[in-house]
């Protein structure tokens, strides 16, 4: 019987430890060969480890296109996704405090047309939005991309409402008799309390605006405006089959990302799971 | 004292509301503001606007041109491209969304047996959800997939022959889809965390009863996460059904359009050709299918979804 569940426990760790390494393979490969010259990269493809060691990839890499060099990208990204980080955080912060702390008439009404904005399909509202920033002269500035950042986003909103669940009613009431105001209650009660979720939160639309690309594909015309995500499409295409220096820029352009995720890897899963489960 | 004005604010003013209910509508609007002025202006707005611009000749530059349902009998009658992009994206998402599900449902269960190193492999089976939708990653798999990528030096390591899987029309649609299965991370957590949730007693009385490992799955961990399999399922057909990434930043729709979205087809009608009007047309028309698909979920879910305590 113990012997059985030896063998079980071994077969067990052996199936997740090929599993594991088959999803991180790409990952890998991606570092790996980024550090191998094209010669050597033709010679085997699927090989993790290279042998030269070229770290002229990422040098000759980050001079970019053109010339643009990544710094450029690397400093239009930051600005794009710090800005619309700020944005959400506030904004979603404010509206989750909004709905789930204030009890009033139409509440709902706002609230299940936010929810039901979620489902609708990008793509009904992207002719139109772009027609209007359009005519408000923003296509070609960041205006686009950052400034509906700030009117929040339901997912994070929904999100932070949730941990909002967490806080006990009491703690409102109590505060309220004893004469604080509804601004006074959030600044002083909910929102210390809140901001593990706020970094959470945080993280999570930093990433994704890191990520993003349709942004800058749709409103930026200009390519020293372009944000790495974009660039590096860009370069992929400009650089056709010299791979490397398109593998070193794209393993830099993860970087941030991989930084942030290993970092704040407990509180993003805690935060993942909280929106379905209870959902 | 306090008391008294409690009170005080608690008894109707002579409109009939309570003059607290009043404060409260105000701090109220005061806080969600910002989502208002969103729903407004980058939301309800666009949203009729596309509505009419679907009904409309318009390049975007000069005013629309009322054209009645033109747009959608040229959709319906008379243009192929439209038909091929929506068997391209039902295919997609029928394939997609059941393999990407059950992947996550199996490591999740797997994840949950697990004494130690649980942590790690976490990680390793999360991470491709956290960097897969980058433009880096996506250049990545059309070179790993390509003709001088890793996959095919693999396969010529078993001295398997070398395919040109994203030339192909037959296979680039599912290095496609294989992209999108690889990220089951996010709806792995979400199965996860609702496995956690299962109390461990209904386990214990089931062996008891001497129910077997795969008789416990299917009566006690499938119908206890029928929750989370609804979020993730309606999840899935609203991101399949849009998907416009993988196809416009690796095969651009190629090869001979096996692999062209119905969200790449509109966007293409949309900023290559000029055609709002058409493409407007085109995005209600995809409305109007995922509201059908996602209701007729919801209709179902009363006959397999089961919520554990509705109080909550």
């Amino acid at each position: 019987m113990k012997k059985k569940k030896r063998i079980l426990t071994i077969l067990y760790h052996t199936g997740m430890i090929l599993g594991s390494f088959v999803m991180i393979y790409p990952l890998l490969w991606l570092l790996g060969s980024s550090l191998k010259t094209n010669a050597e990269y033709y010679a085997s493809p699927y090989s993790l480890i290279p042998q030269s060691w070229a770290f002229s990839n990422y040098a000759q890499g980050w001079k970019g296109v053109g010339r643009l060099t990544f710094t450029a990208f690397f400093k239009n990204s930051f600005l794009i996704s710090i800005c619309s980080t700020i944005g959400i955080v506030v904004s979603s912060t404010l509206a989750a405090f909004g709905f789930a702390r204030i009890k009033f008439r139409t509440r709902k009404f706002w609230f299940v047309l936010m929810i039901l904005t979620m489902c609708l399909p990008s793509q009904v509202l992207m002719i139109p939005q772009y027609s209007l920033y359009n005519k408000l002269g923003w296509v070609g500035t960041y205006l686009p991309i950052i400034v509906p950042c700030f009117t929040g986003s339901a997912f994070y909103v929904f999100m932070l409402m949730q941990f909002m669940k967490n806080i006990p009613r009491e703690m409102d009431e109590a505060a309220i008799v004893d004469g604080c105001n509804r601004p006074a209650l959030f600044y002083r009660i909910i929102l210390p309390l809140i901001k593990p979720a706020m970094a959470t939160v945080a993280v999570l639309a930093f990433m994704g605006s890191w990520s993003d690309f349709m942004g800058a594909l749709l409103y930026l015309n200009k390519p020293a405006m372009y944000p790495v995500s974009y660039a590096i499409k860009l370069f992929g295409d400009e650089n056709g089959t010299n791979y490397g220096p398109m593998f070193a820029m794209s393993f830099c352009s993860l970087i941030p990302v991989l930084v942030l995720f290993f970092v704040f890897q407990k509180s993003l899963v805690e935060g993942i799971s909280t929106t379905g489960v209870k959902g | 004292m306090e008391k008294e004005q409690i009170k005080r604010s608690l008894e109707p003013n002579r409109t009939g509301i309570h003059k607290r209910e009043w404060k409260n509508m105000l701090a109220g609007y005061a806080f969600i503001s910002p989502v208002i002025i969103g729903l407004l202006v980058f939301t309800a707005i666009p949203f009729f606007y596309s509505l009419f611009l679907a009904f409309t000749d318009f390049d975007g530059l000069n005013t629309p041109q009322w054209t009645g349902v033109r747009n959608f009998v040229t959709m319906f009658t008379d243009d192929d491209k439209f038909w091929i992009s929506l068997k391209v994206t039902f295919r997609f998402a029928i394939i997609q969304i059941p393999l990407k599900l059950g992947f996550a449902l199996l490591v999740a269960v797997l994840l949950s047996k697990a004494v130690g190193g649980i942590g790690a492999y976490r990680i390793a089976f999360y991470i491709p959800s956290v960097l897969g939708g980058s433009v880096a990653i996506a250049m990545t798999w059309k070179i790993l997939w390509g003709k001088e990528g890793a996959i095919n030096s693999i396969l010529g390591v078993f001295g398997l022959e070398s395919v040109n899987w994203l030339k192909n029309p037959s296979t680039a649609l599912y290095v496609l889809i294989l992209l999108g299965v690889w990220q089951f991370g996010s709806s792995m957590l979400i199965f996860l965390a609702g496995i956690k949730e299962i109390p461990q007693t209904y386990y214990e009385a089931a062996i008891m009863d001497g129910a077997g490992a795969w008789k416990r799955f299917t009566k006690i961990t499938l119908p206890m996460l029928s929750s989370c399999i609804f979020f993730n399922l309606v999840n899935g057909i609203i991101g399949s059904l849009q998907a416009f990434n993988s196809a416009y930043l690796i095969t651009e729709g190629g090869p001979m359009n096996s692999t062209l979205y119905y969200g790449l087809n509109l966007y293409t009608q949309a900023f290559s050709y000029r055609k709002f009007g058409y493409a407007s047309a085109m995005a209600w028309f995809m409305l109007v299918i995922i509201a059908f698909l996602t209701a007729l979920v919801f209709r179902s879910s009363s006959g397999w979804v089961y919520y554990q305590d509705d109080q909550d």
